[in-house]
C-alpha cells in the first residue's frame, strides 16, 4: 500500500511538533520571568490550534464549559479586556466583568476584600489589571482562584509578550537571533518588561531604545544582575534601527508622565518618531509592531503606523487566540 | 514490564486493505466519503486508507485531520499536557460520509468528543467509526463500523500501536504490567 500525498494544510507527521510531554504547570499567569522556553513553544502552538476555531463560523468550543471568567480593571482598558472576554466566550467560559470605577471600590472595599467576594462569587479565573505593580502577586496569596496579570503597575503584561511573539513568529518563523528595537517610553512600560522576558528567552537580541530619561533607573545593572547579554541599551534611534527585523513602538504614556523628564513633546518627536525615513534603515521586511493605544504623530508617524509593514492590527486579532490559549492551559495547570 | 508483539507490519496493512474494501462496499463507491484521522496516530492511518480507496476507486478521497483537546471531558485532571493540533480538514463535511479513523478504540470518550468537534464543523450525513485496535471496555454507548483487531484486554494492560510515519515502525504490541503494580485504570 502506498501513503497518499498529503494535501495543502494537513498535519503529517513532519510538520507536527514533535510528541509534547512538556510538564504544564503554571496555574497562575504573572509574568514571562519564570516560563521557560518549551512552555512558551507550547502557548504559541496552542494558539495556533486556537486561530484555526477562530477560523470557523461558529467561533465557539466547548472546554471551558461551566467555568467563570471575571475581568476585574482597576484601570482603563480597551483591547486587552475585550481580547479577555472574547477569549474566555470562544471557549465556553461564563464571564462577568468588573469595573472598578463602578464597583463597591468606591466605596472603600480593599483590592483583598473584592478579590475574596469574587471567589466567592464562584470564580474560576481573574483576569486582573492594576496600577499597583505586584498586585497579582498579592492576589495569590488570598484566592484560590487562577490569576491571571492583564497589566500591573510598569511591571508585567506578559498575555501582550505573548502575543507579540506569537506575531512575529507568524511572519518571520522564529525568534532566533532577531534584532527586535523596543523605541520609546521603556520607563513606564510593563509591556517592555515582560518583552525582554520572553524575547530573550526565545533567543531574540533585543535593543531597547530611548532618551536617558525615559529608560528605567538601573536598567544596566539589572539586565547584568539577571543575565541577559541579549539586551542592549542605545539611546539614537539610528543606530536602533539598523538592520532590524522587527521594531516596536512604545506608546509615550503621558498619563504617567512626570514633569521634566522630556524637554519637550516636538524634541522627542524630532528624535525618536519613527518615521518612513528612518524605518529605510531597518530591514526590507521589518515588522513595525505596536502594543497600542497609539499616539499617531507622536511615536510613530500616520504612514508607519498604518503603512505595509505595520502588523498593529494584527497583534490584535492574535490576542484573542493567546488568551485563548492561556486559559485552556491553567484550566489544567497545576501549582507554581 | 513486558512487551509483546500483536500485530506484524502485515498484519496492520492486512487489516487496512480490508477496511478500505469494507468501506467502499459499505457506503456502495466512495463517492462523498472524506477520511478524518484523529490526532497524532489516526492521521496516517487514515491518509494510507485513502490511498487503498484511491486505487480502487479511481477518485480523489478527502483526508484532514482532526483534534480533539478542546472537546475532551477531563480537562481539569489533565496535567501532562499534550500539545493541542490544528484541526484541518480540507472540504465542508456538511452532507458528507465521514469515516473517523483512530488507532485504538477503548472508552469511546474521545469518540464522543470527536463527534462533538465534527458536527460543530457542519452537519455530514453519517458518520462511521474506523479502527485498527478495538481493545473493549467501552464507558458509552458507541460502537466502530469498522476494527483492524479485536484484542481483549484488561484495564491495566497498554496498547501501543506504532505507525511508521509518527515511530519509524508499523506494529501492535501490549504491554502488560509488572507484577505488583496497582491497577491504575488509565
Amino acid at each position: 500500500m502506498k501513503t497518499v500525498e498529503p494535501g495543502p494544510g494537513i498535519a503529517t507527521p513532519e510538520t507536527l511538533p514533535p510528541p509534547s510531554i512538556a510538564v504544564w504547570q503554571h496555574r497562575h499567569i504573572l509574568d514571562l520571568d519564570d516560563f521557560t522556553r518549551e512552555e512558551i513553544e507550547l502557548v504559541l502552538e496552542t494558539a495556533d490550534a486556537m486561530a484555526e476555531v477562530l477560523t470557523r463560523e461558529v467561533k465557539r468550543v466547548p472546554t471551558l464549559r461551566g467555568k467563570t471568567v471575571v475581568t476585574m480593571f482597576y484601570e482603563p482598558s480597551t483591547r486587552t479586556r475585550a481580547s479577555f472576554e472574547l477569549a474566555a466566550k470562544n471557549l465556553s467560559a461564563d464571564t462577568v466583568s468588573l469595573d472598578a470605577s463602578k464597583s463597591s471600590v468606591t466605596k472603600g472595599e480593599s483590592l483583598i476584600d473584592s478579590l475574596r467576594t469574587i471567589q466567592a462569587l464562584g470564580a474560576d479565573f481573574i483576569v486582573m489589571r492594576h496600577s499597583q505593580s505586584g498586585a497579582p502577586y498579592l492576589a495569590t496569596q488570598h484566592v484560590n482562584c487562577s490569576i491571571i496579570n492583564a497589566g500591573d503597575g510598569w511591571h508585567a503584561h506578559p498575555s501582550q509578550a505573548l502575543l507579540d511573539l506569537y506575531t512575529i513568529r507568524r511572519h518571520l518563523g522564529k525568534l532566533d537571533n532577531l534584532k527586535v528595537a523596543i523605541i520609546g517610553d521603556i520607563m513606564h512600560s510593563r509591556v517592555a518588561r515582560s518583552n525582554i522576558w520572553g524575547m530573550s528567552t526565545m533567543g531574540a537580541r533585543i535593543i531597547l531604545c530611548a532618551p536617558h530619561t525615559l529608560l528605567a533607573r538601573g536598567m544596566e545593572s539589572f539586565l547584568a544582575k539577571c543575565q541577559l547579554p541579549n539586551v542592549s541599551i542605545e539611546t539614537d534611534i539610528e543606530p536602533a534601527l539598523e538592520d532590524a527585523d522587527v521594531v516596536m513602538l512604545l506608546r509615550l504614556q503621558t498619563e504617567r508622565q512626570q514633569s521634566g523628564l522630556l524637554p519637550s513633546l516636538r524634541e522627542y518627536i524630532q528624535l525618536y518618531q519613527l518615521t518612513t525615513e528612518r524605518l529605510s534603515l531597518a530591514r526590507q521586511n521589518v515588522l513595525v509592531m505596536h502594543p497600542g493605544p497609539i499616539n499617531e504623530g507622536i511615536e510613530i508617524s500616520p504612514e508607519v503606523a498604518h503603512g505595509t509593514q505595520s502588523v498593529i492590527e494584527e497583534q490584535v486579532s492574535n490576542g484573542v487566540a493567546i488568551r485563548m490559549a492561556l486559559l485552556y492551559l491553567i484550566a489544567g495547570g497545576k501549582n507554581k | 514490564m513486558s512487551e509483546r508483539t500483536l500485530m506484524s507490519p502485515q498484519d496492520m496493512h492486512r487489516a487496512l486493505v480490508r477496511i478500505a474494501h469494507e468501506i467502499v462496499e459499505r457506503n456502495r463507491g466512495a463517492k462523498d466519503i472524506v477520511l478524518v484521522g484523529m490526532q497524532t496516530r489516526g492521521v496516517p492511518l487514515a491518509m494510507r486508507l485513502a490511498a487503498t480507496i484511491q486505487d480502487l476507486e479511481e477518485i480523489t478521497i478527502p483526508v484532514g485531520s482532526l483534534d480533539i483537546s478542546l472537546y475532551r471531558d477531563d480537562l481539569s485532571s489533565l496535567s501532562l499536557k499534550p500539545t493541542v493540533h490544528r484541526t484541518d480538514i480540507p472540504v465542508d463535511v456538511a452532507g458528507k460520509q465521514v469515516v473517523l479513523v483512530d488507532d485504538v478504540f477503548y472508552t469511546g470518550r474521545s469518540i464522543r468528543a470527536a463527534m462533538d468537534a465534527l458536527i460543530d464543523l457542519g452537519r455530514p450525513q453519517s458518520i462511521q467509526l474506523a479502527v485498527l485496535i478495538d481493545r473493549g471496555h467501552r464507558e458509552l454507548p458507541i460502537r466502530s463500523d469498522y476494527v483492524g483487531k479485536n484484542i481483549p484486554t484488561s484495564n491495566n494492560e497498554e496498547i501501543k500501536v506504532y505507525v511508521k510515519e509518527v515511530d519509524g515502525e508499523d506494529k501492535v504490541s501490549i504491554i502488560a504490567p509488572a507484577k505488583g503494580v496497582a491497577d491504575e485504570n488509565s
